[in-house]
């Protein structure tokens, strides 16, 4: 009875968009997706890098390295915790496995980029199938603290294996081979190019993968697979009392989820040409998670929005140092009390939270949250 | 026999939940387990329905021994199951939600749902609200539904008057019987014995993981024992577990008459038991 209100959310409601775009003719849906891409490949201009980066960083770096990574990783984990319900803290795991498999093969076996890039991302799978297969059985809190436990044990591996030279890492990763010399007239921009100095290259073949990762999710989204993992993140017990093969499905999505985030360690290996363990720490898994449940877990909209925003507003705001962590932490609670769905949930999404169990480690436990009551009485 | 329980038992981790339960379920029946909390009765189902491995013993399905099968498989064989605290998938609408129930098969289900909404009126009502937002009554209608869509030979049903007000546990238990009527075995799981055994054909009774007493249902309504540890009438016997642990028997059973009623008086909806003690009264949804 308590708090009826206290669940309610603050501010803006995205339902007008929501049923606009419901009804939106298809080709009217083609505008927008050719608009956003469009706007994503001018996002590197001088003229929004201006606003984007205080004047001493580069913005073109910035978006390659830490915007389009995040956004494509928070797409990784999004399919684990937004859309099965599968609480992984591990998560920069699968990035290591993805930048380190790059590492080894381009500089020990001068494998070439391209084929380096389809290993990378199966032996992320294949890493995600083995820590799903024996952890998938626990649930919640458990299954969160296990992924912990995983990614810290890939990081302190890498740290102390001599294979990989340890903390020092691997130097001399190459560089993607250029595709083309070609230059776009008038911008010299040469987008098909990967060297040392632009980072614009980079940054197009990461939205190349974002864009292919989102119409993967999205069809899986909609499809058997998408409603198994709805269910199985809604109420596994009943999931698996409606024929749904609960387990199977998990493993596929930490084995989907884990091919992203591999993806994204190769982008980023090739990116810097050196690796080490030191950029593999929890502090990712945790940033890509807030991620993706500030910006609205299992809403790809939301996810890429939140991500974004969390890796840009810390650079953006470089300038007031060590504070700005402080002011980050406060966001992130004011925007928990606040607006706890997240900047853009899904409708189904929305429903769930307000039911209290959540999906997110309930454990199967039927527990009434606060809005429960309140639709009940009316 | 459709359903064989066959001396199983469960544990979770070292507690021995279930030691040694036989049962046995034949098609068309309504067979309902009764005992007080923690007897073993909802294990019982969920190990039917393959949520919990088995220790020792055998389950046998249609002759076919499932003891091994997973769960997700035991759906297409044949066992629909609608589990305790209803299990509604809360983010998905109604018919999102009656559609799930259908998962395992293929091919076209609009008569199922037909039958559903037919059987559930208030279902086709709200056909696009989230599960999660339905009262304790309508969520009971939507898991019983649901389970239907899988076409099961037999029902398991755990406990479905659990927190529902005393005029629509009467509803529930006469589709039950409807459902049953048009062909589906049901196994069904209840605290609130005096219901359960006025639809049921046989019935066991449950302690402490083991089966004290098996009967036909109106026989157990007329036994002194039962009568004494789980309907509440008379003091002048015991079974094993004191009545103070069912403390909701001693409000439901009415006056003898009540109890002596011909099977199937649930159905017609006639005879209302004085009070039926729900637990969650402010759920009754007939106001909403």
């Amino acid at each position: 009875m308590s708090g009826a209100t206290g669940r309610k959310s603050v501010g803006f409601s995205l339902d007008p968009v929501r049923d606009r775009w419901d009804s939106a003719p298809g080709w009217a849906r083609w505008v927008v997706y050719l608009l956003l891409i469009v706007g994503a490949l001018l996002l590197p201009a001088q003229a929004i890098g201006s606003f984007m980066a205080p004047s001493s960083s580069d913005w073109t770096a910035m978006l390659s390295d830490q915007i389009g990574i995040f956004v494509l990783l928070g797409l990784g984990l999004n399919v684990v915790v937004g859309m099965a319900g599968l609480l992984d803290l591990g998560y920069v795991a699968f990035y290591a496995v993805g930048g380190y498999t790059i590492a080894v093969f381009a500089t020990k076996y001068h494998w070439s980029f391209w084929s380096t890039l389809v290993l990378a991302i199966v032996a992320a799978a294949v890493a995600g199938v083995l820590l799903g297969a024996p952890t998938l059985r626990l649930r919640g809190d458990y299954l969160a603290i296990v992924t912990l436990g995983f990614g810290e044990i890939v990081r302190l591996t890498a740290n102390n294996l001599n294979y990989v030279n340890g903390p020092r890492g691997i130097q001399g990763i190459p560089h993607p081979p250029s595709l083309s010399e070609w230059t776009i007239p008038g911008l010299e921009v040469q987008p098909l190019k990967y060297g040392l100095l632009d980072s614009r290259p980079y940054y197009y073949l990461l939205v190349f993968f974002i864009v292919l990762a989102i119409i993967f999710v999205k069809r899986l989204e909609n499809s058997r697979v998408g409603r198994a993992w709805a269910s199985i993140r809604e109420d596994e017990d009943a999931a698996e009392l409606m024929g749904v093969p609960t387990f199977k499905f998990k493993l596929a999505a930490f084995a989907i989820g884990a091919a992203i985030g591999g993806s994204g360690g190769v982008v980023f290996a090739a990116k810097q040409t050196s690796i080490n363990p030191g950029s593999f720490t929890f502090m990712v898994s945790a940033l890509v998670l807030a991620g993706v449940v500030l910006g609205g877990s299992g809403n790809i909209p939301g996810v890429v929005v939140g991500a974004f925003l969390l890796s840009w507003l810390p650079e953006r705001f470089r300038e007031l140092a060590d504070y700005r962590m402080l002011i980050f932490g406060l966001a992130l609670v004011a925007m928990m009390i606040f607006r706890p769905e997240g900047v853009w949930p899904s409708r189904q999404r929305k429903a769930e939270l307000a039911e209290g169990t959540g999906g997110m480690g309930s454990m199967g436990a039927e527990v009434p949250g606060p809005g429960t009551t309140a639709e009940v009485a009316k | 026999m459709l359903l064989e329980i066959n001396d199983i038992h469960v544990h979770y981790g070292k507690i021995a939940a279930l030691k040694g339960i036989s049962a046995e379920v034949d098609e068309g029946e309504i067979v309902t387990l009764i005992g007080a909390n923690g007897a073993g009765k909802t294990t019982t189902l969920k190990t039917v329905s393959g949520l919990r491995p088995l220790t020792s013993g055998s389950i046998r399905f249609a002759g076919e021994d499932i003891s091994k099968m997973p769960g997700h498989k035991r759906v297409l064989a044949g066992i629909g199951q609608s589990p305790e605290g209803r299990g509604v998938f809360p983010g998905m609408t109604v018919e999102e939600n009656l559609l799930m129930g259908a998962y395992a098969r293929r091919g076209n289900f609009s008569k199922e749902l037909a039958e559903v909404y037919e059987l559930f009126p208030r279902l086709a009502e709200r056909k696009s609200q989230p599960g999660g937002t339905m009262s304790g009554g309508e969520q009971q209608m939507l898991a019983i539904g649901r389970a239907l869509m899988a076409k099961p030979k037999v029902l398991l049903l755990d406990e479905p008057s659990m927190g529902l007000a005393p005029k629509l546990v009467q509803q529930i238990f006469s589709i039950i019987v409807e459902i049953n009527r048009r062909g589906t075995t049901v196994l069904l799981v209840e605290q609130n014995a005096s219901q359960a055994l006025q639809i049921a054909h046989r019935a066991y009774v449950l302690e402490t993981g083991r089966v004290v007493k098996s009967a036909p249902a109106a026989d157990l309504l007329d036994d002194p024992q039962v009568r004494a540890a789980y309907l509440g009438g008379g003091a002048e016997a015991q079974v094993g577990a004191p009545a103070e642990e069912t403390p909701r028997d001693a409000a439901e059973a009415g006056p003898a008459s009540e109890e002596e009623a011909p099977r199937g008086g649930a159905a017609t909806g006639e005879k209302t038991p004085p009070v039926a003690a729900p637990t969650r009264v402010e759920e009754d949804d007939e106001s909403s």
